[in-house]
This record gives structure tokens, sequence and C-alpha cells, in this order.
């Protein structure tokens, strides 16, 4: 059973974005995050999440990115409704509440609607990225990098990273024992007794590992060394289209112009149909190319 | 300068805010290429020992400590266990705590990188000892996917990725299965032999290893009490430690044959000398148990599995159309490799899995006790985990006002029994099935003659006893039936003194040097098995 239940964890697939060394696929997954916080054109953002979902397909970690998609819609559909509510912008007004007292008249406005949407789908896309890159960037590969930069900072983080899922074991192993007792505690009491022990024997456990580290030199550690490898196909690739992404993302913030308030507009002419176009092409370009990776 | 690898000098250590000495003028040293096994009942000191030779001990732990100890003409009063690390690699219990990140292959880099190793060095290490070790497929897999006898082996190899000349391993075979244990042990033979790696090894079941090491010593509350060759210490331990002796030299003992033999070879040489050794006439089937009827058997049913399937959503299916009955009154142990579906098998016994084929029927309540003892205490008193006439009934009446992890691995695995068997143990109440997984991981043989005590006494009131064990002397103890697991289908079904006896890997140490003669697996079968055999010469005499 793996550990964890549904929490997501990087594993070793053939896809072209395993294949690439780590910190470009950081980089490519970094790359998307930023054409997502600079644009705001909802095409745009929806050509980004097209990109997000043809590599989850291509990276074989569909059904978790499912997952994911749900998770972002309980973040993001709250975002829509907060906004609508608290929103005083915008003129298209398409439902009254009447007064709210302090917070003036409950004009509901397609604007506020629309800008709740596309911060929404911001958010969701970050989420999208950050599960896509967990699952498909090798984290020990990339704390490797930082370790050159700060040892017992990457260290830690790399602890951090293996304790996760085996502390998620541990509390899936006592919460299954305490349902072997003829009567099975229940309720809060229950769920803070399985924490509360998660959390001695995590105290336990951090000894033993601490000992282990000792052992193994980690206190007289020195610098890790840089690790030559020639750019493999799928580096230079994802590299090259990361700086694409980038370079479309500020493109499209000048050029593709988008605007909620004080009424929605958008551009929709051609420049907009060639960004979002460009923004498939060199976000998903790289899955293309399936050779060198097959296990 | 002396010429050992490793020596204690006059060694006593006390844990912080511990009276009682762990280790009390602990003396020996031991030479560059010796394999050493450390023997003793359990909180001897064996731990202590291991911890003390690479400076864990005082450094980590605390503590008050004097004598002194050295490693590689390092004082581990001036070196740290960081200094010390690169001459002894440790394996310890647990192999969860010894893996540090999410790869093999990072697991194995990070010891050489953070000992400053070039890449090319560091690349090089990790091939060879993969290849060392037999783990070089698994390099590119993820730690959290690892059976635990390839956590066992990767956690060995990144002690020894630096090639340190002394390996301290502490238990490491408690948690694999007969097959990957002797792979263990075989693999340590093999370093030892072919690189001159020094090992140093605590372990309860001797048998395992006795005749790889070349040397013993035994710890009694914290103190050397025999330090010798496995021969010396197997005579030794006749008269001054029985439980420590192997089942063979028990066999011997109680037949009163000497010397006590270090293995099976020598065993079964010993015994084809004197004429002892059954002959293929003596090893046929034993005697079986009589048979019931279909429509018997499944009336006593206190348990019953009918083609039971489990089957994972995105995976291979872990159980394969089982079917299982187990009576009223019977104790069963279940048996097979690391991964044959043994823990999923007694899960859906007590229900918290459910079938995705098949279905279970189940007389009353089953009791399930799970692989940790520790994930039952909730507490931090023994007297608030369990009812009073449960703690009583299992021993533990006077240690209510104890913290449960204060107590050792038998106490600990009592109380755990006492909580989910529950307050009554009669023909009446309390559960119908008890079902217990891996019980003995760690316990030496008192503890585990205790459980197996308890486990018989379970099953006189009536209750189903049904026992997931590597152990094949602790199942021929505690069960009177063996069903043998493989990839999730139940391959044997039987009496077991007809299954425990007729293999190498699932067979008692007594079988294997009996080859099964009259079906005896316990050194006091095979004792009076040979007994008679003796008699029947002095008559033809």
């Amino acid at each position: 059973m793996s550990p964890g239940g549904t929490l997501f964890f990087y594993r070793p697939l053939a896809s072209p974005l395993h294949a690439a060394r780590a910190g470009v696929g950081a980089l490519w997954a970094l790359s998307l995050v930023v054409a997502a916080i600079v644009l705001y054109h909802p095409l745009a953002l929806l050509s980004i999440l097209a990109v997000i979902v043809c590599a989850a397909l291509a990276a074989g970690v569909g059904p978790e990115m499912g997952r994911a998609l749900r998770t972002a819609s309980l973040v993001g559909v709250p975002i829509v409704i907060v906004n609508v509510i608290v929103s005083r912008y915008g003129l298209t007004v398409f439902a009254r509440l009447g007064s709210l007292g302090p917070f003036g008249q409950g004009d509901l406005t397609v604007e506020a609607l629309v800008y709740g949407a596309v911060i929404a789908l911001k958010v969701s896309i970050v989420i999208l990225i950050g599960t896509l890159a967990s699952l498909a960037v090798d984290p020990d590969e990339l704390l490797r990098i930082v370790r050159r930069l700060s040892f017992r900072s990457a260290l830690t983080a790399s602890l951090s990273v293996r304790m996760i899922p085996l502390l998620a074991a541990d509390a899936q192993r006592l919460a299954e024992a305490q349902r072997t007792r003829p009567r099975a505690p229940r309720g809060a009491r229950a769920r803070i007794a399985i924490v509360a022990a998660v959390l001695e024997g995590s105290l336990d456990r951090a000894m033993d590992v601490a000992a282990t580290l000792e052992l193994r030199g980690f206190a007289t550690a020195r610098r890790a060394p840089r690790r030559l490898r020639p750019w493999s196909r799928h580096d230079l690739a994802f590299a090259l289209s990361a700086v694409a992404v980038l370079g479309l993302g500020a493109a499209g913030a000048a050029a593709v112009p988008f605007a909620a308030y004080p009424r929605v507009h958008a551009a929709l002419g051609a420049t907009a149909a060639v960004l979002c176009l460009a923004l498939v092409v060199a976000g998903a370009l790289p899955f293309c190319d399936r050779r060198g990776i097959e296990q | 300068m002396s010429a050992a690898l490793l020596s204690f000098e006059a060694v006593s250590y006390r844990y912080p805010g511990v009276d009682a000495p762990a280790l009390e003028e602990v003396s020996f040293e031991l030479s560059p290429g010796a394999f050493c096994l450390l023997a003793g009942l359990s909180g001897q000191g064996k731990s202590t020992l291991l911890r003390a030779a690479c400076g864990l001990v005082p450094h980590f732990y605390g503590g008050r400590f004097s004598g002194r100890v050295t490693l590689a003409g390092l004082s581990t009063h001036e070196h740290g266990p960081a200094r010390l690390g690169t001459f002894a690699g440790a394996l310890f219990q647990d192999p969860e705590t010894q893996l540090v990140t999410s790869s093999v292959r990072a697991e194995l880099s990070l010891a050489l990188e953070s000992r400053g190793h070039r890449p090319a060095a560091v690349a090089r290490g990790v091939e060879e000892v993969a290849l060392a070790l037999g783990i070089d497929h698994l390099l590119d897999r993820t730690t959290y996917d690892l059976s635990g006898g390839e956590k066992q082996r990767v956690a060995l190899a990144a002690a020894l990725a630096g090639r340190p000349p002394l390996v301290l391993l502490d238990e490491p075979t408690s948690q694999l299965d007969p097959v990957a244990g002797d792979e263990l042990v075989g693999l340590l033979r093999r370093l030892n032999q072919e690189w001159e790696t020094t090992v140093l090894l605590a372990e309860h079941r001797l048998e395992r290893c006795l005749t790889a090491a070349d040397r013993v010593i035994s710890l009694e509350h914290g103190r050397v009490a025999h330090d010798g060759d496995p021969a010396s210490f197997l005579a030794w331990a006749a008269l001054r430690a029985p439980p420590l002796q192997t089942p063979g030299a028990k066999l011997f003992t109680l037949a009163g044959l000497r010397p006590a033999p270090v293995g099976v070879r020598q065993a079964r040489t010993s015994l084809r000398s004197g004429g002892l050794l059954p002959t293929a006439d003596d090893c046929g089937r034993p005697p079986a148990s009589p048979r019931r009827s279909k429509r018997a058997r499944r009336r006593g049913s206190a348990l019953a599995l009918r083609g039971v399937w489990h089957e994972l959503r995105n995976g291979p299916a872990i159980l394969r159309g089982v079917n299982l009955s187990v009576r009223a009154g019977e104790t069963v142990a279940l048996m097979g490799r690391n991964g044959a579906g043994k823990s999923t098998l007694l899960r859906h016994a007590a229900g918290l899995l459910e079938p995705t084929r098949g279905r279970i029927d189940r007389a009353g309540r089953v009791a399930l006790l799970l692989q940790n003892p520790g994930d039952y205490f909730v507490h931090d008193r023994v007297g608030a985990e369990a009812p009073a006439r449960a703690l009583h009934a299992a021993g533990l009446g006077g240690l209510a006002d104890r913290h449960p992890r204060d107590l050792s691995g038998g106490e600990r695995q009592r109380l755990a029994l006492a909580i989910v068997a529950g307050e009554e143990v009669t023909a009446h109440g309390g559960p119908a099935v008890v079902a217990l997984d891996e019980p003995t991981r760690g316990m030496d043989r008192e503890a585990k003659a205790e459980l197996a005590g308890e486990l018989q006494r379970r099953a006189q009131l009536g209750q189903a006893v049904i026992v997931a064990t590597h152990d094949p002397e602790f199942a021929a103890a505690c069960a009177r039936r063996a069903v043998l697991l493989a990839d999730g289908r139940v391959i044997a079904d039987g009496d077991a003194a007809e299954l425990l006896s007729g293999g190498w890997y699932f067979a008692t140490e007594t079988a294997r040097i009996l080859s099964g003669a009259g079906g005896a697996l316990l050194p006091e079968q095979g004792a009076a098995l040979l007994a008679q055999r003796l008699l029947a010469q002095e008559v033809a005499v």
C-alpha cells in the first residue's frame, strides 16, 4: 500500500517531464506559474490550463491531477463567491441584495463575477502546476541543487519530504489499530489521541533518523560537488519551452489586454488567438518527443 | 598500538536518568575480518554496545560513561559519530528510520557526497555497492515503494557505501521472511570473506547466523557473560543460559548428545556418524490428523473465508480466491514470504478491509493484533489502555501505573493483546477469533515461549487462534495447523507437523536436522525420537 493514501509523491515514470533534469523541470513549471500570474486574459489562462492537462496525461499522472483539480475547484469556487459579494466595482448588475448595513448596497455585478473567476482560475492553475511538479520532478535531485547553496536547509527539507508519507502511514496504522479495539474510540477525542500518538512516535523516529545522520557524517558534511552531466534532448526541450512560455507571458501581458472593471473588456482578435495557440504549442511541444525515455 | 579494529576497555554506561547500568565493565577486542555475534536476552545491553562501538553512546544519547572504546585507533572520547562513521557503518532494526531521501540512488549517493567524494567517485561507489548487495535493479525506485527486505538492503547499502571496515547490525533480520533473512546473512558472510569487512551482529535467532560467525559474545545484565567461538558458546549456553541455545543445540542437549552442533550440517554429520540420523524410511509422511467432513468443518467454523479476493484499484490482486476455514479452539500458523498476502488476509478476517470478491463469515468478534504493538497505545498509563481484568489476565496487573512505552517487548505485546482481546477470556465471552500479525518481531525465546503458552490457553478456552509469522519455531510451538500463502493464494494447508517438517525455509531447525522424521518439529519432540533410536541401538547391541 502506498503511504499517505491521497497524498501525492514523485515516482519515476516514463515521460519526457520525468526524463528532464529536475532543475529544468522545475524551471518549466515555474515559467507556467509566472505566465499564469502575469496574464489576465481568460483565454490565455485557459490555454495554460490546457497545457497542464496535456502535460498531466503525457506524464502519466492523470488520475492524481484529476483529484488535484477537485481540490482546486474547492478553493476556486469560494474565491468567485467572495469576490462577487464584496466587490463594489462593475457596472452590470445582475442581482440586488438590498442594503447590507455598513457594507452598503449589495449589488452583484457581472464584472465582479468574471474577475473572481479569473482569479480563481489563476489560483487553480498554480495549485495544479504545484501538484504536477511534485509528481513529476525528482525532489532529491532538486534538493541536491539547493544543497550546494545551503546544506542544512536542504537536508531539513529533504527529511521533511521523506517524513510526510511516513507520518501519514503512521497515522493510518494507528487509526487501523484503534479500529481493532473491542470498543473502538470514535469522534474528536479519538482523532486527537491518534494525532498525539503520531507526534510522539515521530519524536522517537526523529531520534533514530538523527542517529543515522550522525553516523553518515552529516554533522561534518561538505558542500555537494557540482555534478556535470550532458544535456539531454528533454532537458533542452523543456528549457526552451520555459523560455518561450516566459516570453509569451511577458508579450501577452502587454499585447493582449484584459480589464474586468468597470466593464469587462477582453481583446478577442488575431493577436489573442495567436498568443493562446503559441502558449499551448510552446508548453506542450516537449511532450511530443518520447525518444530515450521508455523504462 | 593494538592491531584490533575495535576495542572496549572496562566500559560502563548508564543512560540519562537510569540507575541500572546498560553496560558494566565490558572489555573485548575485535580483529579486522572477524564475524562476531552478540547474543543475549532482550534488555541485556546488545543495542547499547553497538551504539557505544560507533560513538553514539555517549555523544548522542548522553548519560554516564566510563572506560575506553577505540575504533580504528580513534577513541570515542575524542571523536564523535560523524568522524567514526567513516570506519563503522550501522544498520538498526527499523529500516524506515535509516532511509533519509525519497529515491534509492539519492540515498546511496548522499552518504558519499556528504563525505566530500567527487561526482565520479560517488557514481562509482553507488554502482559498486548496489551491485555488491544485489540492489542495482532498485536504484531508480522510490524508497516508499520498497518491501521491508528491500528497505533493509538499501539501508545496509547506504551504511556500506563508504566501504567502512566495520559494520554494526542490530537484529537486521527481525522483519524479514526466512528467505530474505538467510539472504541477508549470506550477504554479510560474503562481505566478510571477500572484503574482510568486520561484522558485529546482534541477533535473537542465533540459528540463522551462528554458522557464519567465528565468535560469539554473550551479554548478561550489561556484562560479558561469555566470549568464545560458536561451539564453546553453545556448550556454555547449555549449562548457564538455556534460552540462548539454538534449537539444534537444545535437541542434542535433551538427547544427551555432545558436542552441541553449530548448524544443521554439523548436526546431521554428528548424528550420521553415531548411526542416529533418520533414514529415508523414517522420513515418510508424518501421521496426518483425522479429516472431518466438509459439513462438519463448516459447522464449527469460527472464521470462514470463501473465495476472497482483494484487488487494488490500479494494481495487482493481493489475495486471489482464498478459501480458509478456522474452527473454534484451533491454532493456525499463517506463513509465507513478505508480500504473500498474510497481513491483508488478517485485515479481511477482522473486517478492516472488505473483499472485492468473495465472502467472509465470522462466528463472533475477531480480535486482530497488528504488527506493531506500540500502535495501540494512546494513553500514558497502562491502566488506562485496557480493563483491569484483562490486564490481570495478561499478567500486567502490577504495571497499571507504568507508561506503556516503558514496558519490555514481551510486556508490550501482552498489553496490546489484552487491549484487542478485551475483558473476557472464557469459552463464552471475548472474541471468537484471535488473530496476530507477526507478533514475535524482536522477541527473545523466553518471551516467545510465554506468548505461545498464552495463545494455547486461549485456544483451550475455545477461541480460534490464527498467527501470521515468519518464525517456524514459534509456529510449531503455538499452532497445530499451518497454512502457506504465496502470491495471494493458499498453496499448502495441513497439519503443522507435516508442513513445517518438509521444507528448507519454512521448516524448523529440528525438522531440518532430522529430515522431518516422525513429524518432530521442536527439540523436545526430536529428542524423544533420538532417545528411541538410542534405545533401539542399545537393544540391538
